[in-house]
Order: structure tokens, then sequence, then C-alpha cells
């Protein structure tokens, strides 16, 4: 390697620094410059694949640990202290004892950095040592290799169920048709597989990729965090260019699933990959107990430097009042004493080194570690823990956990958040007949009783003695045994999964079909020969065609590292006895039928019933098997071509020309296909029905019969709460659909504004469509929904819903899941524009003051909720009316807020928490509940069947709605009582043991003195009395947790002010005066006019002073576990062996203090004793006497929860059942003023 | 086909075996589920507490007092602030080696062993400067600090010329009246034997302090000065006993023990010796006084003080008093209590 000049490289660094900031990437293989050196790479300046995540290096690690830590003001505050001991006049310790606390700390502090980062250079070594495959010219062929020596420009092989090393271009698939799928789960959660595309026309793929005939320039944009895009094109040395994006990158991190083999091109490496600029550290938050604590913490520094002003003071008018210089007074070196005034000058500092632990320190790091403690302890919660996911809940902030305590209003996401998101179809209306599927019902009704569970039968063959629903008559048998995959016996599910029997496998996927229906499709399919295709058989063909349904093979199943609940278990289950069912039997079952469509199966062909479906959504996976149960069998999907099975058994072959994609603007997707029989361009369109309805193509008459009849059963899904979606068709002719790629292919390959440009085709092609029809699919609310959030009701929190559905769908729900109750007043807002929304909102708030204000309603609980769309929210949240909302919302126990975007969910909840200042939560499962999840004060994220992106956003995870119960209300009132107590008790341990060194200074001339040695002094704070109050945050608990769950009404206490307020504060602060007083005067008195030495006297006092401490802590506790009474009692066994060692073996090792012998000769004497336990009865007793006190007088729930806590159980519950029926009759009396609004449903039941 | 199947089941198997992996310990410790007592504060169950604790304390109190109310104790000043008294001749700082007299009577036998101490008061011992200012290593015999004292002793370490030995404010301000105690007997003078043996601690005679390890003593001093307001050196402090002398001096060790309180007394001898074992009979005395500590200039006071001692200690009322004082509050307390608990019964004490 030659030499370079500085100014050689600095320019090269410069031109690095250039080509990594700029927009746009030019790369080229590095194939033709394999061997070259370094300075000859074209692709030099980009970062290689090795990672480091590492935020220290072994030299610089204690400086820059130190530099870090330097950050917080509270370390800062202990340097200064340090500093200003080492100046000589103020000094009130030896410099170098000053320094201890200080050492302790940062050093404590530098260990867990340093073991962390060891974590993460291990884990770095580790994935950079990982194998994988790059393409070697020398070699011709892919040599195995590792990550780290992977660069931007190489050609990476990545085989079947490796990790993909770095984000590659994908250029080259085992697959013929240039597919692969990855799973992302390592990225986004989402277990899903994703298909990705080789870039098509840059490479020929057959038989194997020769990378050395690569050629072209990859020119892609900046790198960026954003793991669903990526713009890029390619250049071919003849200029043309072709775009891609996200579909044909594999991102680092992934799994490489379904597919042998695939190659491609390295464009961005190490920390450049997506995945890398996705791992950011873990949030910051603030609870709202830590900013109160701020403002007690300046409290206390108040009260240090009014102390330490009366200190200064005390001085100088001490040293004023002697008449001359006394022999104890030592003058300095010049034999001068310093001027009274100069000398209170320098004990206001001498004072603040004396008192600083009045600031407590320590207290940030106490918080810490408590933190720590009561996140182990929610994570270990089994009742937290999601037995099918095998998911526990996770804390990713960690240090908000006391905001669960508080929580005043709950903001919830409808679709997988209160329901399942486990969709099955219900209903559908073709052509504006409504097709209701009452067999169906029926059978999710028997599924959906937990009692029946049991004997969930699941069998679609003709055994009327085996179907566990039962029909009426015996003609229906034919209808549904043409199935020719469901051979199911009845498979319970093992162990726990029992009454999830309605939510998990078969349910989701076996449709029944309906019986005017299918004879509908029979007459269509008889008839299939004719030019004019049956609207039926075209419904159909959009259920099935129209969505992003991956289709894999059941026996070629990937292994997932965990199951999804025990589907998989189940679908392992059917897999085994498919095989031993031969498939000729199942011919023979299917001639049964009676059906000839069914006749002409194949043998040859791929057996059906091993598809299964892999959808983003789950309403996809719910149509495309409805579609199924009609006999329309989606066989396989690739980019260009979709593979369907009739009714009749044939198999036909769509090629995909274009598929629009869904996106939250427009409310729908489009599939453009060519029919391969009449060959015409088809565009089958599904989406919400008001981003249908007025897409439709001018109307005549009978047409508009269809759509007011669609339109009327869409009003009634609704209103049933299922789920709608309109399907229409549109035939394309050639000549638009010629002139529409142009400019489609035009938009793909912009690198500019591509997004727009790709929707805007999307809407060019999406207009005059004809209806065929509209489906209802139901998504069931999860376990004990209701449950909780009348639980969470009951805890004095107010629930509001915030969907995306209609008003219908989501009162119904409301309904269901006890938002809305019946006897409530129901207000209804929705209105058109802002004047009439004013008005509205104005009577509906006068005349809910006048409802509230009446006092015939005082004693009734009956509550006023309101459901409010989202066009009529837009004017709400307006900045006119936003205060008259918030009032109105405030007086109603529920809000429910319909179709609403994403973005208006996190104005509404930042709109509550602003103007209300109250504590807010939301919860959600969604990419849409992202931005309310990180506008609340906490955001909780549901790890449901959306992915991840909830989750990830989230400062808690959960698996279940009804986890909400236990992580509010128990583990909630646990952590903020706990630490809210500790934190109060931390402030007054440090106040009541420093005021002894503060009434010293009045007997010993305000100089500074301290009667207590120096390391003792340190030690108490350090380690005799650090212990205690930690465990105190972590473990007491006040009321079990079955009572908290029990009686969700304690929950209040921690509302609003909850038990750490101003009054609290300063109850304590003046019971740590009272306290040190106490601690001081009783030996003061006792030893007045004796010959005591100064050291004598202190060790009573520091023996006191801890007695006093611990034993306070002991009346704070509330329950009394084997490690209470370990550290406790150890505590104090400490303190005197580290005393009495000290003090045996410190003969003058610390020169100015000299322990030595004085705590062995103190205890030697009774009056010690008889000191210590008077003083520390007079310090306690008024605490003591006021707990027992407001206990016996006033207890307040609290205590009474405790008092019942103390039963044995069975008394307890009878108690609780007794608490619950005084409410409930406390509800009967209820006066009913308006009967609800709402219309009754006849699915209420059933959900 | 049926070999698949099998494999399907164990994958089964795997999959429940792998869905316990992340279940949380299901102990009493990981579910706070631990066995606690649950103490209770309320009327009802802290009454029967709080009259055992209130009898004891009466009780303990009722001893400490009588202890107490049966030391005697005979306090005198002299520091002669009041022109009547014989020392006020001496009060005035410019008399040297002045001598003054103090005269008492004992009506009724003092309970020996009497404890013989002086009081100095408004004297601060406990200001922080003061009491930094020694240095352990010299008093510990470190022949090293001898010659260059810590600078802690600063301004007392050196004359300016040689090292002061010992060092320090503390050492410098050593009290120095000594007394002589006179009984009339016959109408002649006895004088009265005074123990100064052991009065120090015991740690600080055997431990703390050590003289230089050179016989004679006095050469360990040599090329040191005496501090200021010391009338010998160190290694002369009692010519009576040479034990006594240097850094193990007891009176020296007992003022280096820095009181607590600005009002403190300080035990100067014993009297238990020969005829005064069993305590200082009625009588006349009279005590001379080699007045020549300064006071006054501070505002202080010197007194001397007799008393006996017991098990507590010196004579002090006060914890007594305090003992009888809560334990009666502690009694009546508990019928407060009986009341409360009498009109706010918890539903389940019924």
């Amino acid at each position: 390697m030659t030499l370079k000049s500085p100014l050689d490289r600095v320019r090269d660094a410069l031109r690095g620094q250039r080509a990594r900031e700029k927009d746009i990437r030019n790369l080229v293989s590095n194939l033709p410059y394999e061997g070259l050196g370094k300075t000859k790479q074209p692709n030099r300046y980009f970062p290689g694949n090795a990672i480091k995540t590492t935020k220290y290096t072994l030299l610089l690690f204690i400086p820059m640990n130190l530099f870090e830590q330097f950050h917080r003001l509270a370390n800062i505050y202990f340097v200064c202290l340090a500093i200003l001991n080492f100046v000589p006049v103020v000094n009130a310790f030896q410099p170098e004892v000053a320094l201890i606390p200080i050492c302790v700390i940062l050093s404590l502090a530098a260990l867990k950095a340093a073991w962390e980062d060891f974590r993460r250079y291990r884990s770095d070594r580790k994935l950079n040592n990982t194998p994988c495959f790059i393409y070697s010219r020398k070699d011709k062929r892919f040599t195995k290799s590792r990550w780290k020596d992977v660069r931007v420009g190489d050609f990476v092989k990545v085989v079947c169920n490796e990790i993909v090393p770095a984000d590659l271009l994908l250029l080259h698939s085992s697959d013929p048709s240039g597919v692969c799928h990855i799973e992302t789960s390592n990225l986004d959660g989402e277990t899903n597989l994703k298909q990705r595309r080789a870039m098509s026309g840059i490479c020929i793929s057959d038989p194997e990729f020769k990378p050395e005939s690569f050629n072209t320039v990859v020119v892609c944009e900046k790198p960026n965090n954003n793991l669903n895009h990526f713009k890029c094109y390619v250049e071919k040395p003849d200029k043309d260019k072709v775009g891609t994006g996200i579909e044909s990158l594999l991102l680092r991190g992934c799994k490489m699933r379904n597919t042998h083999h695939a190659v491609g091109f390295v464009v961005y490496a190490g920390h450049e990959t997506k995945s890398m600029l996705n791992n950011n550290a873990p949030r910051y938050k603030r609870s709202k107990l830590e900013r109160k604590l701020n403002t007690d913490v300046i409290f206390c520094v108040i009260l240090l430097l009014s102390m330490c002003l009366v200190g200064a003071l005390g001085h100088f008018l001490w040293l004023q009042a002697l008449p001359s210089g006394p022999p104890y007074l030592v003058p300095d070196s010049n034999g001068h004493l310093d001027s009274p005034s100069l000398s209170g000058f320098y004990m206001f500092f001498t004072m603040i080194i004396l008192l600083q632990i009045l600031i407590p320190i320590s207290l940030y790091v106490s918080i810490e570690l408590v933190k720590i403690g009561q996140i182990y302890f929610i994570t270990n919660d089994i009742d937290l823990h999601d037995d099918e996911t095998d998911r526990r809940v996770q804390c990713k902030t960690l240090n908000i956990t006391e905001d669960l305590g508080q929580i005043e209003y709950v903001f919830s996401d409808k679709t997988g958040t209160l329901t399942e998101n486990k969709m099955v179809f219900r209903r559908c209306s073709i052509m504006g007949t409504e097709y209701p599927h009452k067999e169906n019902a029926i059978r999710l009704a028997v599924l959906g009783e937990p009692e029946s569970g049991e004997d969930v039968i699941f069998n679609q063959r003709p055994q009327p003695p085996l179907t566990g629903w039962s029909l009426d008559t015996e003609d229906i048998t034919p209808d549904c045994t043409q199935h020719h995959h469901d051979n199911r016996h009845r498979s319970k599910v093992k162990g726990n999964a029992q009454s999830d029997v309605a939510f998990s496998s078969p349910l989701e996927t076996e449709v029944i079909p309906d019986r005017k229906l299918l004879q509908q499709i029979s007459r269509a399919g008889n008839c299939s020969g004719s030019q004019e295709i049956d609207p039926y058989l075209d419904f159909f063909l959009g259920l099935a065609i129209c969505n992003t349904v991956a289709v894999s093979m059941a026996t070629a199943q990937r292994q997932r590292r965990k199951p999804k609940r025990s589907r998989s278990i189940l679908e392992d289950l059917v897999v085994e006895e498919d095989h031993f069912n031969p498939p000729v039997k199942k011919e023979d079952f299917e001639d049964t039928t009676g059906l000839q469509m069914c006749s002409l199966h194949a043998p040859s062909d791929t057996n059906s019933d091993n598809l299964s479906y892999e959808a983003e959504s789950p309403d996809e996976a719910a149509l495309v098997y409805a579609a199924k149960a009609y006999g329309f069998t989606l066989l396989n999907r690739t980019p260009d071509s979709v593979t369907l099975r009739l009714p009749s058994g044939e198999d036909l072959v769509f090629e995909v020309l274009d598929t629009l994609t869904f996106d939250s603007n427009r409310k729908r997707m489009s599939v453009l296909v060519r029919h391969p029989i009449t060959r015409e361009y088809v565009l089958y369109t599904k989406g919400a029905d008001y981003a249908i309805m007025e897409l439709l193509e001018h109307l005549s008459g009978k047409q508009k019969n269809i759509a007011a009849g669609t339109q009327h059963h869409l009003d009634c899904y609704a209103k049933d709460g299922l789920r709608t979606l309109c399907f229409t068709k549109k035939v394309v002719s050639y000549k638009e659909y010629e002139s529409w790629s142009v400019n489609r292919q035009r938009a793909l390959a912009a690198i500019d504004h591509r997004e727009e440009l790709v929707m805007d085709t999307a809407v060019q092609l999406e207009t005059g469509l004809s209806l065929l029809g509209a489906t209802g699919i139901e998504d069931r609310l999860q376990e004990s929904v209701p449950d909780t959030i009348v639980a969470l009701r009951e805890a004095g929190i107010q629930v509001w819903v915030l969907t995306g559905d209609k008003p219908e769908t989501a009162v119904n729900i409301g309904y269901a899941c006890r938002l809305l109750e019946e006897e409530d007043l129901v207000i209804n807002m929705s209105c058109k524009n802002k004047l009439v929304c004013t008005s509205i909102l104005d009577c509906t708030l006068e005349e809910v003051r006048r409802y509230s204000e009446d006092p015939r309603n005082v004693d009734t609980t009956q509550g006023i909720s309101l459901v409010i769309d989202g066009c009529t929210l837009t004017m709400a949240l307006s900045s006119d009316l936003q205060d008259r909302f918030v009032d109105l919302a405030k007086r109603c126990r529920s809000v429910l807020c319909c179709r609403v975007t994403p973005l208006q969910k996190s104005r509404v909840v930042k709109m509550v928490r602003e103007k209300l200042k109250v504590m807010t939560l939301a919860v959600g499962d969604g990419a849409n509940d992202v931005s309310m999840i990180q506008a609340a004060d906490i955001g909780i994220g549901l790890s449901g069947q959306e992915g991840m992106q909830a989750v990830m956003a989230s400062d808690f995870a959960i698996s279940r709605f009804k986890h909400l119960n236990k992580l509010i209300l128990v583990h909630g009132h646990w952590c903020y009582t706990r630490l809210a107590n500790m934190i109060i008790y931390f402030f007054y341990k440090n106040v009541a043991y420093v005021n002894l060194l503060f009434w010293y200074q009045f007997f010993c001339g305000f100089s500074g003195t301290t009667m207590i040695d120096y390391w003792l002094m340190i030690f108490f704070n350090l380690f005799f009395t650090s212990v205690p109050p930690i465990m105190f945050g972590i473990m007491d608990r006040d009321v079990s947790a079955e009572m908290l769950l029990g009686v969700p009404e304690l929950y209040r206490m921690g509302q609003g002010a909850g038990e750490y307020t101003f009054s609290t504060f300063w109850v304590s602060m003046l019971d740590a005066f009272y306290q040190s007083l106490v601690c001081f005067f009783i030996p003061y008195l006792a030893y007045q006019d004796s010959d005591i030495d100064v050291f004598t006297f202190g060790t009573p006092l520091n023996t006191i002073s801890l007695f006093t401490i611990i034993l306070h802590l002991s009346i704070e506790i509330k329950a009394w576990t084997v490690v209470h009474w370990v550290i406790m009692l150890g505590s104090v066994a400490l303190y005197f062996i580290v005393t009495l060692v000290y003090s045996a073996i410190c003969v003058s090792c610390n020169p100015p203090s000299n322990p030595y012998w004085i705590l062995q000769s103190q205890m030697a004497d009774p009056m010690f004793y008889l000191l210590c336990i008077i003083t520390t009865v007079v310090a306690l007793m008024p605490r003591y006497m006021f707990h027992v006190l407001k206990n016996s007088i006033a207890p307040s729930p609290l205590v009474q929860a405790r008092h019942l806590d103390r039963l044995d159980p069975s008394t307890r519950d009878e108690w609780m059942k007794e608490w619950k029926s005084f409410r409930s009759t406390s509800q009967v009396k209820r006066s009913r003023l308006s009967p609800p609004t709402s219309p009754t449903m006849e699915t209420l039941a059933d959900i | 086909m049926g070999k698949e199947g099998g494999c399907g089941q164990n994958k089964t198997m795997v999959k429940q075996e792998q869905e316990l992996a992340n279940r949380p310990d299901n102990t009493a410790f990981t579910q706070q589920r631990l066995p606690a007592w649950q103490p209770m504060l309320s009327a009802g169950i802290v009454i029967p507490g709080f009259v055992i604790i209130g009898l004891a304390f009466i009780g303990i109190g009722v001893a400490l007092f009588i202890t107490s109310k049966n030391i005697q104790v005979m306090e005198m000043d002299y520091t002669g602030f009041e022109p009547d008294s014989d020392c006020f001749k001496c009060s005035n700082p410019e008399e040297k080696n002045c001598v003054c007299q103090l005269d008492f009577n004992i009506s009724s036998r003092f309970e020996g062993p009497v404890f013989f101490y002086y009081g100095l008061s408004n004297y601060f011992q406990n200001y922080r400067r003061y009491g930094v200012s020694k240095d352990d290593a010299q008093l510990s015999g470190d022949l090293d600090n001898f010659k260059s004292p810590s600078d802690t002793c600063s301004p007392y370490d050196t004359d300016g010329i040689k090292p002061i030995v010992p060092c320090g404010s503390i050492a410098n301000s050593m009290f120095n009246d000594t007394f002589l105690l006179y009984r009339e007997v016959n109408g002649t003078n006895e004088l009265v034997p005074l123990d100064g043996k052991g009065i120090a601690w015991w740690t600080d005679y055997n431990v703390k302090y050590r003289n230089p390890n050179v016989t004679p003593l006095k050469e360990a001093f040599e090329g040191t000065v005496k501090p200021l307001f010391w009338p010998r050196p160190a290694y002369e402090l009692d010519t009576s006993d040479p034990n006594n002398n240097g850094f193990i001096n007891q009176d020296f060790l007992v003022w280096m023990r820095r009181a607590a309180l600005p009002d403190f007394r300080k035990l100067y001898r014993r009297i238990a010796q020969g005829d005064y074992a069993r305590g200082l009979p009625a009588g006349n005395y009279s005590l001379k006084i080699a007045y020549n500590y300064p006071v006054l200039s501070f505002q202080g006071r010197k007194k001397v003080v007799f008393s006996n001692v017991s098990w507590m200690g010196g004579r002090n009322d006060f914890l007594g008093i305090a003992y009888l004082v809560i334990g009666s509050m502690c009694v009546f307390m508990s019928i407060v209590m009986l009341i409360v608990y009498a009109k706010f019964k918890f539903p389940e004490e019924d």
C-alpha cells in the first residue's frame, strides 16, 4: 500500500463525507474492483457491515462515563460540595471524606454502564461474526464469510431460514417467479410472511444468477429509518431506468422463508441499514410523581439555604457577643481572628456541606432501584402472562410505573383492543339480496358459549348426531357438505385453550354456506358457459382475488419460534388427520354431496386442504375463507397471477396486471386482473362503504335499487356490530388500460412524490364501479372486556373509546362491552356544519348542567354517555369549541368517538390531557393508534394481530385487554403507593437526621461541629438506612391484589393528587422536625451538666436516630414478609456491628474525631439503653397515635380493605359480595329519566 | 405419511414446552404472595400494649427518680465575679499566681466515693476549629510529629522557630487551676487526700495517648517548646509522679476529651482514700484554689462540684421525670383509646 499524503487523506475524507450526505447514492458492483487497494474501491465511502453499538471503548471508558454522568444535575451538586470541602476556610469534614458519597454513587453507576456495554459488545461480536455467503470473483462462487465482511456493492446469497445480513436489493430468487418471502418479526414483530420480488429486467435469472454480469448502477436514496419505504432505481448501461421500492428490499434482520435461496445486492450496510437506524434508545419519560417530587426538592433547597442562613447569622451574632478572644477560638496563622461577618459568611458554606443530605441526592438512585424492582414484579406477574401467545407484559419505559396508579382517563381503540381482531365472516349481501347465513350464526353462537365449549363439534360431514348445532330439517345436509377440506374431528384444544375454542382455529376459517346462496351459485355455475358472468360468481371472484393474502402450504408450514395462539397446534392436528384420510375417501364423500360442480376434482392437484392463508389483515383472510367455503378456493398467488379453483373444480389462472394497495386515504384496494376466459381486464375493488358508494357508475333504475338495498343491509350490519366491506367490479377496456398503464409506470419509477403519484393513478382507475355486494364480518369481543371496563369505571376512571368504525357499529360494541349501559343517557352528536355543532353543544351542555344540578338526580348514579362522530369531533376540537366540548365530556361517564382518524385520536388525548390536567392512558394495538399512544401519559400497546407498531411505540405492552385490569388496579396502585410512601419517607429520613446536626449548632457556637463521626455519618445514609426504604418501595403491600381487584374503588386513592400531596410532604417534614427535636433534646437534657464528651454524646444520638428512623418505617410498612424482617433487623445489626468494629479498630485513623471504644463504653452504661428507649418512644408516639386514632375513628377505605384482608378468604368473599350487592341495589334505585336511545340489538346475546 | 403425522405430534409437544419458556415462575415471591404479618393499628389492638408500656415506664421512672434524688451534689462557683467573693481579686487577669480560698460547710455526711469536678460554663470546647486543633499522631508518641506537627495545629504548631509539643489549641488551652481541699478538724486544717489516678478513660491512658519510647522522657522533648499558656513543659506536668507526665497525664487526658456542651464539668479528683473512703464527714471545709485560668474575658464561669455517683452516673432528675410523664401519658392514652374503641368498633371485631 502506498503512503498517502495527509492532504490526500483529508480530501478523501471530505469526499467520503459528501458522498454519505448526498440525497442520492450511486452504487456499483464491487466485483470488477475485487483485489484492488482500498482507495480504488468505488463504495469505500459507505460504512461496512460491522456494527458497534457499544458506547465506550476500553481506554476511554472512565472519562467518557464520567462525562456522561456529570450530565445529571445531582452529580454536579455532589461534586460542587466535594470541591467546597477542599476550600480550607469553609470545610466541615476532611476533604477526602467528603469524596466518599460521590465516589460510591459514581462508581456504582459506572459499574452498571460497564456491564451493559460489555453485554452489547458481546452481542455485537456475535452478530458481526455470523457466517454468510458473499460472491467472490476469484472463486466464481459464493464463499463463506462473515457479516462484518459484507460491504456495500457486494452480492450476498441468503438461504432459507437464514437471517439477512444487510439491506439487500433482491436480484434473484430460487423461486422461478422471482419471489421470496421474509419474516420481519425481528424488526416489527409481525409474524406474517411478506413477499419480496426480485427486480425485474435486471438480470437473467435462469438458471443461475451471474453476479459478474451485473453492470448497472443502483441509484438509491439516503439511508432512513422507514421500514416500509424505499426509493431506488437501477440505471442500465443503455440508460434505461427501472424503478423499484420496498418490495424488492430485503431488510437486515429479516428471516428468509419459503424460498430456497436468494441473491441480493448490498445497498446499505451496518449502521446505515433500516433496522439499525430503527434501533432507538429507550425513551425517557418523567412521571407525574417525579415532577411533583422535583418541586419538593426545591423546597428542600430553600429549607437548606434558610437553615444555612440561620447558621451563618447565628455564628455572626455569637462571635459578636464575645467580648474578647476566648481560648477556644483558634486564630489563623497570623494570630488574627476573622471578623464576625466574614466568619459568618464562611459559615454559610460550611453549613451547606454539613447539611448537604437535606437534598436527597440518594433519593434519585433509590427511586431508580425501586423502579427496577417494581418492573421486575410487574413482568413476573403470572396473571399478566398470556398463555396462548406466551407473552409477558413488557415494560418499555422504565420510569413511569407509578403513573399507572393515577390514571383518570383511559382512551381505547376498539378493533383488536376491545375485540379479538379475529374476523369471522357472518353475512353478505349480493346484488341487493341479503344472505343471513343463519346456520353459521347458530354455530358461532353455540361455539361462543363457554360452557358448551367442551362439546364443540366441528364436523361438517352430514352426520347429524355429530353436529353440535342443531338444524331443523334434513334437507340442509347437502349444503354443508360441499366443502372438500373439512374432515376435522372434534379437536379439543389441549390444556388451557379450552375457553378459547371460540376464538381460535376452525371458527375463523370455517364458514357454513348459506343454502339459498349456494343454490344461486350452483345455478350460476351451470350456465357458466355464457358470455355474461354471473354477478354471484363475480362477487366470489372478487372475494378471492381482491386481497393480498399469501398462500402457503400447510405441510410446508414454516416453523415459528412461538406458536401463534393455539391455532397452530390445531393446524398440526388437522394436518395429521389429513394424512390418515386417503384422498379417495374424500372423493367418495364429495360425490355424495349431489352437487356436480365438485366432481371435477383432478387428483393430481394440490390438495386444497393443506392451504393456509397468510393475510396482513384478518378481514382479508376471513373473506378468502368465506370464498373458499363457497368453492372459490384461492390456490396460489404470485405477484403476476392468481390461481383460483372454481366450484366446478376448474382451476383458473388470472393474470394480475396491477394491485392498488390499501391506504387509509382511499380506504379501499383494487386488483386489476385479466380474466382467463373472457380476456377482459377486470378491476375488483373492495373498501369501506362510504369510500365505495360515491364511486359507483351512473346508476340506472335497477342498479339504484341494488345500491339502495345494499346500503340498507350495510346499515343493518353496522347496527349488529359487524364490520362492513363493499365489493365492486369494473371492466376496463384495453385502450383505457393502455393509457393508464403508461401513467402508472411513470408514477412507479418516480423518485420524488412517488406516493402521491401512485395514489393518483389508483384514484384515476377506481371510478365508475359497479356494485356487486357487501359483506359483514364479525369481530368478537375479547374475553372479560365488559368486566374490565366496568372495573375501570368503578375505579373512577373515565373510559373513552376511539374507533374508526361507523357509529352504529361502535354503539353496538359499546353496549356489548358495557361502555354504555342500558339506563345511560346517551347523547348522540353528529352534525354537518359548525353552526349546528355549536348550538347542539351549547344546548347539550346546558341540559347536562341542569340535569346534574337537579336535586332529584343527586342520589342517582345514572351516567351520561356521549357518542360523537369524526366529522363533529373535528369541529368540537376547533379552538373555539374545545372548552365547551371538554366541559361536556368531563360530565359524561363514557365517550365514544366514531370514525376518527389516527390524528384525531391523538388530538383528543392531548386535548383532554392538557385541558383537564389529568393522567391519561391510551391503549391500542395497531399502527393507527401509535400517535394516540405517544400522546398519552402512558401508552399501552396490545400485541395482537396487527403487527407490533403499537407495541414499539408504547410504554407497556400487554397481550389482552383484560390485563389492563390488574396492571392498573393492582400494580398501578401498588407502584404508586409504594413509591409515594417511599419518597415521603426518604425526605423525612434525611431531614430528621440532618436536623440533629442543626440543633447541635446552637450549642457549639454555630461552628459546624458534628458530634457524630464522619464515617459513621456517611455510613448511616449509605448503608444503615438505605436498604429498608428501597425494600419498602419495592415490596410493601398495603392491600392484597384480590381486594384491589374485588373493590376497584380503592384505586381512587391514587387519582388526582393521590397520597403524595403537598400536605403529606409538609406533615412528614414537620414530623421530621419534631422527631429530630426529640432525638436531640432528650439526650441533651439527660447529659446536661455532665462530663460527657463530644462523640460520646453523639453516639447515643446516632443510635436513637437509627432506631427512630427504622421504627418509623415499620409503622409505615403494611405487610411484613420474611424479606422485611431480614432487612429491617439486618440494618440494625449492621449498624451495631459496623460501629462496634469501627470503634474497636480505629484508634486514631480519622484524626479530628476519635470514636475509639466509645460505643463499647456506651453500651456498658444502662443510661444508654434507657435513653434510647424513651427517646424513640417519644419521637414516634405522635405518628403512632395519629395512625391509630385515624384508623379507629375515620378509617380510610384502604384501611377497611386491609381489615377485610385479614379475614379468611371465605368470609372475605362474602363481605366483598355484600359490598357489591350494596352497590347494585343503589343502582336499582336510579330513576329512569330517559329510555336508552339505542335500538335493541338481537346480536347482543352472542357477543 | 404416518411418520410425518408423528412429527407433527412431536412438534406440538415441543411447542407446548416452549410455551412455558416465557411463563413467569409461579412462586410466592415473584407473585408477591409471601406470607405476611399485617399489623393493624387500631385502638382495640394497641390498648394492652400501651398499658404495659405505660406501667413499665412509670416503674423505670420511679426507680430513676429515686436514684437521682439520692445522689448528693454540691456546686460552688469560684469565678470571683462578685466583689464579695474571695476569688474576686484573682479574677483580674493581671494577677499572677493568685491563690484564693473557698470555705464551705457540709451539714451531713457526703456519701462516698465523692467525685471532685471542676466546671466551666460558656466554654465551647466543641467549637469546630478548636476540636480539630491537635495532632493525634504526635499525641500517640510519634517522634516525627514532634519535629513537624500537623498543620491542623496551626497556629499553635510552632512558636515561630521551634515546634510546640503538644501542639494545637486544645492542649494549649488546658485548664490549669489546681485545688487543695482542707477539712477543719479540731481547729486545724487537715488535707483531704485527692486521688488523681484513673480519672481519665482507660483507653485514653493505655491505648490512644502514648509517650514516645524514650527515657528519660525529657529527651524526647528536646528541640521543642512547651505550649504558650503552659507554665511547665509536658514532661513536668506532675512533679510528684513521674508516670503521670507527658501525654498520659490524667489531667491532660481529661482535658483533651472535649466536652460536648458549652456548660460542662470535668473530673478533677476522686476522694476515696483513707478516712474519706466512705465520704466526706459533716464539718467545715476550705478549698485552696490556685487561680490561673481566665474565664471572665469571655463571660465564662468556673465552679467546683462535689458529687457522688450511682449506677446511672451523676445526678439528673430529667430522665426519671421523663419516664414518669411518658408512662402516665401512655396510661392516659390507653384510656382514651378505650373510649375510642367503645365508640368506633370495627365490624369484624364484634
